[in-house]
């Protein structure tokens, strides 16, 4: 999946990254906490989470994620926004709710990662 | 590769500036050309401490150095130290205070993760006096 596709199975607003939307992910993560993130993910492209503060994306930025999705119609602030740009990771934002989000996104096709 | 020393002093006034030390030695070792899986070692085990240091301690400082076969880091901190440090050790143990778990940190994972992802792990802490972590990321 393209994160371009992503945009149209989340209804997702993008905030930052028009240029990176053929980026091909294939795998999330849904947490709103990130020391979980930063324990268990690994290889997981995109990041969603109804949490909104920097440290999303410096956890983002930590573990590799090219994208970060906040759910719940969260609107991150110009700060958050900065940071995302400087390390190239890819915003947006969606209505649906975290559920909603992992589930339609897990039915086609995208997938958790390992966990190890 | 010659030794490369990196030192920050972290700033513990301003969570949003959390993570600024661990992203620019995340940096730093992408162009050196180091593996992914190293770089991502060092970064999350150098953040977990960052933020440590912001939560707990009022900042503290970081010092990193590359050398041919290891990545060496030191997270030092003048706060209130750890009174019990196998405690502290077991996932899942925190006594972060509410309002940083609302910030998505406090679940009790900082320090297992920082030893999960690094080779050696030394932790030296005095209560009333602060804590020491001294790291080792082989480069393999």
């Amino acid at each position: 999946m393209k994160l371009i596709d992503l945009v149209k199975v989340l209804d997702a607003q993008i905030i930052y990254g028009h240029e990176f939307l053929d980026r091909e992910v294939l795998s999330a993560c849904g947490s709103d906490m990130m020391s979980d993130v930063l324990a268990f993910v690994k290889g997981q492209a995109v990041l969603l989470t109804g949490l909104v503060n920097s440290q999303v994306v410096r956890t983002a930025e930590m573990v590799d994620m090219n994208c970060i999705v906040f759910v719940r119609g969260k609107v991150p602030d110009e700060g958050i926004i900065e940071l995302a740009k400087s390390c190239e990771i890819v915003l947006m934002r969606t209505e649906m709710e975290m559920f909603t989000s992992c589930g339609l996104l897990y039915s086609k096709g995208l997938r958790g990662g390992s966990g190890k | 590769m010659s030794s490369l020393q990196l030192h920050f002093d972290v700033d513990g006034e301003d969570f949003t500036r959390a993570g600024e030390a661990s992203g620019s030695i995340k940096r730093t070792l992408k162009e050196l050309g180091l593996t992914p899986d190293i770089i991502r070692n060092v970064a999350i085990s150098v953040y977990e401490g960052e933020i440590n240091m912001v939560i707990h301690a009022n900042g503290g400082m970081i010092d990193c150095e590359v050398l041919p076969d290891v990545i060496n880091v030191l997270l030092r901190d003048s706060g209130p130290g750890i009174a019990d440090i196998s405690l502290a050790m077991q996932e899942g143990y925190s006594t972060a205070p509410d309002n940083v778990r609302d910030l998505g940190f406090g679940a009790g994972m900082g320090l297992p993760n920082i030893k999960k992802y690094t080779d050696e792990m030394e932790i030296y802490s005095t209560p009333g006096v602060g804590t020491t972590i001294r790291l080792k990321v082989y480069i393999k």
